[in-house]
């Protein structure tokens, strides 16, 4: 038995570390390690409610608007307010930029440098691989910091400004786009619809997401001129659609009205989401004992010198189980043919984890171009939300890497509890206390490692989009 | 001209910003100046034992490099042992890198407020995570570095600061470097770049004509100003963001929301509500530093009782509802 211990992990959002134990070549162990603890739950105590809206954004500065709409959200629910229908939409077309933006820096800058490895080197898609996806110095690198900050001008419309916002209130949002400000966002939308379809897919984004199984969507790659169906190819070669399983347990909070929420298993009926089945173990973190609890009675306690534990991570559980979260999860629970086609034939995996982000770039964007027709200039943006002085709330959303929820408690007027559990907290949490590995320490088992190995470990640890600022709060 | 960059207790929203530069991509911009990153942790090929070959190789001087950028909180807890920000596949404080590799750097910088003074990480009550800044400890001079610290090259930290700092501060300091170098008067007296810290956000403000009159938003998405009533500290705050926009054509205040004073020491405490401008005696309390009170206030009743009326009524609803006067017949 050799113990081999990987870190830093770059090219993920924060800091994180994987021991792995390893025997005849292949892992049989792993423990993922978040080695770093900001403590935001802490910071929002005893703060007026309504500055959570600037606080938990800085959270995360690659999905504060997941944050801050969670905390919004949150707070519409103490308040017992809905927005107004621009105010939702605004909110919607705020958030998916982001989610979509996400998307496609993950895949670019995160993900595929590491096919651009030398041990790839010799296979029939490395030399074109190489030239696009190489760190920094790739061609694709160029293309795609211009078309993510183009398309991030939809949040200087919209938001004022990325990262960290204070445009999404309970209430709606503070910007009222003007009639001249619509015409240039529908602007902004055709032109990072025209990346995606030439640079990225090579076809419409209408085809795309018509493709309905494994075999239509390895029919339309073949012979295929663009970034994703270049990764398809290389995929296929290392049979990464059989690489990366977990438990095969899907968890979506619904998103954009457009996503459905609920549980998904194979070889069971799909369930209704029951937020109260949420738990988190605190086993296996530096922090305080305790049996799982609820969020909403959840507590954030330090102990840095506990015996066993290995990470800051909480094990968030769904009615006692292991579940994934994510863009597969959401588009398995929300029915998406594609999506479920790959889990049905080979469960969770790498190729299908990438291909789910295509599946929202494609179909998500043809839905904000027409957020965007449905906004009726003139009409209210926000409405006022007078926050009561003692109350509980909750926001559930999802992030780009999956569900995120924040649970507040007030009281004369100031926070009492603030609990969070982000995306990656489910995906990378540790074992809780009845032992069970986490989803990402569950899919290394097996996998190959050690010294002269193909860095699948690697591959399998980015298909989930890890964002540890999150999950350390 | 070689950057190391390092992460630390932030939430990564610096580099996430700095990937928006604009016109031209980041990387191309960068190259065509001459600046390279020798690693950065969102972006460099090498992770795992490469990384830390390269880390250890600079701290150890046998590798060059010219400006060593951080991004984050230094986090010396809990009891300085610095535990709470662990370097991942090598289990030494993050705090302990950071004083190495500063020792070897002929610049470094501070990149966003967390790195700067200290920022949200700092201000939990009684600060247990032990957080500072590089050179700061909120507005006071210390931090992991100390008061008295020197890079090599001559300059303290340099606190490129903002939350998230604007992809221009970070691009146009590093290539003003790089064209001409940097001296203690290209620097304001909390280390910032005069280049972007010599303006006040209130400058270019697309609400000024509103501030003129005092005609102020009520709530959020009003029109008016945000000073006299939503928490606006762009009078007091030192940056460009109205003249140098985010995201293309926006700003904070663009966005319909107030300026929290991101880039200054201690904005994440402020000691009132961020969107709530504290007042006494109906007057905001925190008004413009270069003016007397005593004027701000009589110019304030002046200008209120001359308010245009398009003014007024815009400055309390989400869209103009009245335009400006067209003159008919004018020769
Ligand atoms: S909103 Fe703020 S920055 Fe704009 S004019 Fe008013 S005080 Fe100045
Ligand atoms: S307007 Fe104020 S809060 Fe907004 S980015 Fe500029 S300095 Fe920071």
């Amino acid at each position: 038995m050799k113990r081999i211990q990987l870190g830093p992990f770059n090219r993920v959002e924060g800091d994180l570390e994987v021991n792995l134990e390893v025997e005849g070549g292949h892992v049989v162990s792993a423990q993922v390690n978040s080695p770093l603890f900001r403590g935001f739950e802490q910071v929002l105590i005893g703060r007026l409610p309504e500055d959570a809206l600037t606080i938990v954004p800085r959270i995360c500065g690659i999905c504060s608007v997941a944050q801050s709409a969670a905390a919004a959200t949150a707070l519409a629910d103490l308040a017992g307010i809905t927005p107004p229908p621009n105010g939702l939409l605004a909110q919607r077309l705020i958030q998916a930029t982001e989610n979509l933006a996400d998307h496609l820096t993950h895949f670019y800058l995160f993900f595929m440098p590491d096919f651009a490895r030398s041990v790839y080197a010799g296979r029939d898609w490395y030399a074109p691989v190489a030239a696009r996806f190489m760190a920094v110095k790739g061609k694709a690198a160029g293309d795609v910091l211009q078309a993510r900050a183009r398309f991030f001008n939809l949040i200087g419309f919209l938001a004022g400004r990325w990262p960290h916002t204070l445009a999404l209130q309970p209430g709606g949002s503070t910007k009222a786009m003007t009639p001249a400000e619509r015409i240039r966002v529908l602007a902004l939308l055709r032109e990072f619809r025209a990346f995606l379809e030439n640079v990225l897919l090579g076809d419409t984004l209408e085809a795309f997401s018509a493709l309905d199984s494994e075999q239509a969507l390895l029919a339309w790659a073949a012979g295929r001129n663009a970034d994703f169906p270049l990764f398809l190819h290389a995929a296929g070669d290392l049979a990464l659609e059989r690489t990366g399983r977990a438990a095969d347990r899907f968890l979506s909070y619904g998103a954009y009205g457009l996503f459905a929420s609920g549980l998904w298993q194979p070889d069971a009926p799909p369930a209704k989401l029951d937020a109260t089945k949420i738990t988190e173990d605190t086993r296996h973190a530096w922090l305080a004992d305790s049996e799982p609890l609820p969020p909403a009675r959840g507590e954030t306690v330090v102990n840095a010198e506990k015996a066993g534990a290995y990470t800051w991570c909480k094990s968030p559980r769904y009615a006692g189980q292991v579940v994934e979260t994510g863009a597969l999860a959401r588009q398995v629970v929300a029915g998406n043919r594609l999506a479920r086609d790959l889990v049905e034939r080979h469960g969770a995996s790498v190729t299908a984890r990438v291909v789910a982000r295509m599946i929202e770039l494609a179909g998500v964007l043809p839905a904000m171009e027409q957020w965007v027709r449905d906004l009726v200039p003139g009409d209210p943006f926000c409405l006022p939300a007078p926050l009561p002085e003692s109350g509980e709330g909750i926001g559930l959303v999802e992030a780009a890497r999956g569900s995120l929820g924040h649970w507040l408690s007030v009281k004369r007027g100031h926070i009492e509890r603030y609990q969070i559990i982000a995306p990656t907290t489910w995906n990378f949490s540790p074992r809780d206390r009845e032992n069970q590995p986490g989803p990402l320490e569950q899919a290394l088992v097996g996998l190959p490692a050690g010294d002269g190995t193909l860095p699948t470990v690697q591959h399998v640890v980015r298909s989930f989009d890890p964002c540890m600022v999150c999950t350390v709060h | 001209m070689k950057v190391l960059w390092l992460q630390s207790a932030g939430c990564g929203g610096c580099t996430q910003s700095m990937l928006c530069a604009a016109p031209r991509p980041l990387f191309d911009e960068l190259r065509d100046a001459g600046i390279e990153f020798l690693w950065h942790p969102a972006l460099a090929l090498e992770s795992g034992e490469e990384a830390l070959a390269i880390l250890e190789e600079c701290a150890a001087g046998r590798l060059a490099f010219d400006v060593l950028c951080v991004e984050g909180a230094m986090l010396r807890g809990p009891n300085g042992s610095g535990k709470f920000h662990l370097m991942a596949g090598d289990g030494r404080p993050l705090t302990e890198w950071v004083e190495r590799l500063a020792r070897q750097a002929r610049w470094v910088f501070a990149i966003g407020s967390c790195t700067a003074y200290g920022g949200l990480s700092a201000s939990t009550p009684g600060n247990p995570l032990e957080a500072c800044g590089l050179q700061y400890d909120t507005d006071t001079p210390g931090g992991l570095l100390g008061a008295a610290f020197q890079s090599s090259g001559g300059l303290p930290v340099v606190n490129i600061a903002g939350c998230p700092t604007h992809p221009g501060w970070v691009v146009d300091t590093l290539e003003k470097l790089a064209l001409e170098g940097l001296n203690a008067s290209d620097l304001d007296e909390f280390g910032r770049p005069l280049l972007y810290a010599d303006q006040l956000v209130h400058h270019g403000c697309a609400r000024n004509e509103f501030y003129e009159f005092k005609a102020s938003a009520q709530k959020h998405s009003d029109l008016g100003c945000l000073m006299e009533n939503l928490g606006c500290k762009g009078t007091q705050a030192h940056a460009d963001c109205n003249l140098r926009p985010w995201n293309g054509s926006g700003s904070c205040l663009r966005g319909g929301f107030a300026c929290i004073a991101c880039t200054e020491p201690g904005f994440e405490s402020p000691g009132h509500a961020f969107q709530q401008t504290p007042k006494v005696a109906g007057i905001p309390i925190g008004l413009p530093t270069d003016m007397p009170k005593a004027w701000f206030v009589a110019l304030a009743a002046l200008s209120k009782s001359a308010t245009p009326k398009r003014v007024r009524d815009n400055s309390v609803v989400d869209h103009p509802v009245v335009r400006p006067t067209v003159k008919k017949g004018v020769k």
